[in-house]
């Protein structure tokens, strides 16, 4: 099967039915894509399919039907993108095992809505979770990278 | 600023060690907190043994041997001793090190003993102190307990100046210019004409002199990296998924592995079937290991199914049942035949209560899982005489001595890469998962396997809090509290921990009542007496650990006694309070929310709690609202105070990060029991608090504790007391059981 990740071409040779979260870890080594639950309730496992946030632990191989992007895809720490900044910026991190699945949900939020409110951020990031409890700083981060792509 | 304490010279032993091409720098406080004859004279290798810092030609290495679980210890003990060899920490390499007997646990050893941590007399001190050199001779290295900063600031400092001081010796060597005409900068050495000497010049130099052991640290006030607002030394590669985990281990030819155990912890097997695991996809083989059956396989989705495919004929642990029968079994161990400890005993509460009405109330508090976001995981290598080990462990060292056992192998051939965390919250001080992670390895010589958990693995197989429930009965007078007795009753957390990974220690089990017995107030009838119920499952150490449910009992109960004695939570507490810092921490939460009661109008409540815990006092204030969705958290204000800050971005992170843990499993967590197995198996059960629960948080940190303390726990305790007052406030309805969620639903 063919994939297109953050641009590049793979080829897998794996069953149909195993969740891409496995495929991308155990089969392409791409660790930044997080295993957390398994079941669509943590969002450490989030990448982009055409630009869109799924739980890549509930997309079966066979289903993969457009381009993944993961954390990498976005921004590198040579060439950060504009929510990797502000994440940086407002110290965001404590372990960041979630982070990358955070900060591709922002991603797909902001693709949508350029001003998102507390409630917007609130709907949209509530699937995501941290267990060190970095709400707060997710919250200013999201506003802060709105703020820097309007002024682009 | 806390003042800067003058530090005598011979409460360290400092030196320098010649290593390939360069130089190590170890500095060992031995003293703490008054000097100590028994240990003077420790031979000089000694010093030696504690390298936090080498020099070769190639570069420099910080050894840190305390492990990142997310708390940023990584980044603290590298600026600690950057600040001092004037050097950008990101210019060197960061290295946890090996395990290593002389990166011993003083601070945590010394606070399992039952003597306040805000009392300083003499005999508390003392003994602290000599726990601390048990701990040493143990080889107790260990992350946890809120110490690693309290255990090393002045260690690491030391070492890095005695780096910085040496390598100006040996340029004063090479130059002929006195040692005090240079200074130092940026990993240079600069001589008064302005040419430089890359450290990593002199490192051959440097091993070859004595070592400049008289060396006083910079005060506060000549900081430039400590104390001022910094990045985290790993905020980049946490921010853009180049960090690596222990669970992200890749390795050429690795294989693949994880396990099923007992539902019933520690229960045992009376048989299985593999066959229909083996004939699954990509599977090589299942082998028995502690508490179950593992099945190794070429990635970790075909272990995970063919581990679900596994039938295997599990037997019954010894512990109870049901979560029902397990609260009758605490409710029952309230009798003098299981009282552990009566370390708190002011005045005469048998009178006081005998004279006046009795105000009684029971409280409860569940088992809760760590959860850590990272599976619990280790690759390992096992080769002909040697073993290599990669995981995140809080207990680096214990997985040493593991490895060890198991093979047999000498443990001078068993490497632990100790690895950054995706959480812990105390799940990584054991290593069950290592131990079975070695055992998988063992079946497959020269090739590296990886062991992952599943999540329901990881939910149905914790070391967990324990259920925990306390008695409160107490008595108010002439508007004010006059007699508290607290039982306080637990399996022992420090028998079944201390039991798998260390010893016993002797007396009573102090973590049972942590967070009762030691808390500042000076209520003239005053007792707090803890009982051990009979052992269950196993149980592990959980952020703040006794004080997460001592502390809403002891302070929800002193909520309930100050309501009935018809006076102002924050005025009687302010009363009650005899420790100065403590005060002021009081003093600062009610000045930082304008404290004017606990009616803050209608359908709100404001709810205030206190604790004391890991030699931090915390106070903190908590508005809600009751809104058509349920209950709404809307502000949040922590005061604390922790002695001076060495990174204040990341102290802020702590005490609001450990508020939302307390908060969100106060309100929506519990692990029950049914047929001895945990029923929450993944987070659809057991959510903790998400983003739209969050309050607005306001927080500040005083600086004036003497005391120089860590900040990974002291805010988790009060956050469920002061929550369930705000909710009394606003509800007139006294929460006594967690989760909160089973008796109020929260927007």
């Amino acid at each position: 099967m063919n994939l297109k990740i953050n641009g590049a071409k793979h080829v897998v040779d794996l069953p149909g039915d195993m969740p891409l979260l496995w495929v991308l870890r155990d089969g392409l080594n791409i660790t930044s894509v997080k295993y957390g639950c398994g079941i669509a309730q943590c969002g450490a496992c989030t990448v982009h399919i055409d630009g869109e946030a799924v739980r890549s632990c509930q997309v079966a191989l066979a289903d993969v039907s457009g381009e993944i992007t993961t954390i990498e895809g976005l921004g590198t720490p040579e060439a950060l993108h504009i929510i990797q900044t502000a994440w940086i910026d407002h110290q965001v991190a404590q372990c960041g095992y979630c982070q990358s699945g955070q900060i591709l949900q922002a991603a797909d939020l902001l693709a949508r809505n350029p001003q998102p409110t507390d409630e917007d951020i609130d709907a949209a990031m509530s699937g995501n979770l941290c267990r060190c409890g970095t709400y707060p700083r997710i919250r200013a981060a999201v506003h802060a990278a709105a703020s820097a792509i309007r002024e682009m | 600023m806390g003042r800067v304490r003058t530090i005598a010279r011979r409460s360290f032993l400092i030196g320098s060690a010649s290593i390939l091409g360069g130089v190590a720098f170890g500095a060992y406080f031995v003293t703490r907190p008054t000097p100590n004859p028994l240990l003077e004279g420790l031979a000089e290798g000694e010093a030696a043994l504690t390298p936090f810092v080498k020099i070769t030609p190639k570069g420099i290495t910080f050894i840190m041997p305390r492990a990142d679980v997310g708390q940023g210890i990584a980044s603290t003990q590298a600026m600690l001793i950057a600040e001092e060899l004037d050097i950008d920490p990101a210019t060197a390499t960061l290295d946890p090190g090996q395990p290593n007997q002389a990166y011993f646990n003083g601070t945590v050893a010394a606070e399992s003993l039952p003597f306040p941590a805000w009392d300083h007399g003499v005999v508390p001190s003392t003994v602290r102190e000599l726990m601390g050199h048990v701990a040493r001779l143990t080889s107790s290295q260990f992350t946890g307990g809120s110490s690693s900063v309290a255990d090393l600031h002045e260690t690491l400092r030391m070492a890095g100046a005695a780096a910085r001081e040496t390598l100006k010796a040996a340029a004063a060597v090479r130059t002929g210019v006195p040692r005090a005409d240079l200074r130092t900068e940026n990993g240079q050495v600069i001589l008064p004409d302005g040419t430089r000497i890359p450290y990593t010049d002199l490192a051959a130099q440097a091993a070859a002199i004595e070592p400049v052991t008289d060396v006083t640290l910079r005060p506060a006030s000549e900081w430039t990296r400590l104390g001022k607002p910094y990045h985290r030394l790993d905020i980049v590669a946490k921010s853009t998924g180049t960090q690596d985990y222990g669970i992200d281990v890749v390795m050429p030819g690795m294989l693949h592995a994880t396990v099923r155990a007992n539902p019933g912890r520690g229960g045992g097997m009376a048989g299985y079937n593999a066959d229909a695991a083996l004939a699954m996809q990509g599977v090589r083989s299942v082998v028995e290991v502690n508490e179950g059956l593992a099945v190794i396989a070429d990635n970790t989705w075909f272990a995970f199914q063919a581990a679900q495919a596994l039938e295997v004929d599990w037997l019954p642990p010894d512990y109870p049942a049901s979560s029902a029968e397990m609260w009758q079994a605490l409710s029952d161990a309230r009798t003098d035949d299981f009282r552990n400890s009566r370390l708190r005993d002011d005045g005469d509460v048998e009178s006081a209560l005998s004279e006046a009405t009795v105000i009684e109330a029971e409280y409860r508090s569940p088992f809760l899982a760590h959860a850590a976001l990272e599976p619990l995981s280790a690759t390992v290598l096992v080769q002909a005489e040697s073993i290599t080990i990669w995981t995140a462990t809080q207990i680096p060292a214990v997985v040493r001595d593991a490895a060890v056992e198991l093979t047999g192998v000498d443990p001078s051939r068993v490497t632990v890469h100790a690895l950054p965390a995706g959480g812990s919250f105390g799940r990584r001080l054991d290593h069950d998962y290592v131990v079975q992670a070695i055992q998988i390895a063992a079946t497959m010589p020269g090739t590296p396997t990886k062991t992952t958990w599943s999540r329901e693995e990881d939910m149905t197989h914790d070391f967990p809090r324990p259920l925990h429930m306390a008695v409160g009965r107490g008595a108010v007078g002439n508007g004010r509290v006059l007699a508290y007795d607290l039982d306080s009753i637990s399996p022992s957390l420090v028998s079944s921990w201390f039991g798998r990974i260390f010893i016993v220690p002797p007396g009573p089990d102090t973590l049972l009542v942590w967070g009762a017995f030691d808390q500042p107030y000076a209520i003239p009838n005053y007792r707090v007496t803890g009982y051990a119920a009979p052992p269950m499952m196993p149980i592990g150490s959980w952020r703040s650990p006794g004080a997460c449910s001592n502390s809403f009992f002891h302070e929800s109960f002193l909520s309930e006694l100050i309501h009935a004695a018809g006076v102002d939570p924050l005025e009687e507490r302010l009363r009650l309070i005899a420790d100065a810092d403590s005060r002021r921490v009081l003093e600062a939460v009610g000045e930082m929310s304008n404290w004017n009661g606990a009616d803050i109008g209608p359908r709100r409540g404001r709810g205030i709690a206190f604790a004391h815990t890991h030699g931090v006092p915390v106070a903190e204030v908590i508005d809600v609202t009751m809104t058509d969705r349920g209950i709404r958290i809307d502000e949040v204000w922590i005061a604390a105070d922790c002695g001076t800050v060495f990174d204040p971005v990341n102290a802020e992170a702590q005490l609001t990060g450990a508020a939302i843990f307390g908060l969100g499993h106060a309100m929506n967590c519990e692990l029950t029991y049914e047929n001895h197995a945990v029923q929450q198996t993944n987070f659809h059960a057991f959510e903790g608090m998400r983003l739209h629960q969050t309050p607005l948080f306001h927080t500040r940190l005083l600086e004036r504790a003497e005391q120089v303390r860590g900040l990974g726990e002291p805010a988790t305790a009060p956050a469920a007391p002061a929550l369930a007052d705000a909710i009394f406030a606003a509800t007139g309805q006294r929460l006594r059981e967690m989760p909160f969620s089973k008796t109020v639903d929260f927007a």
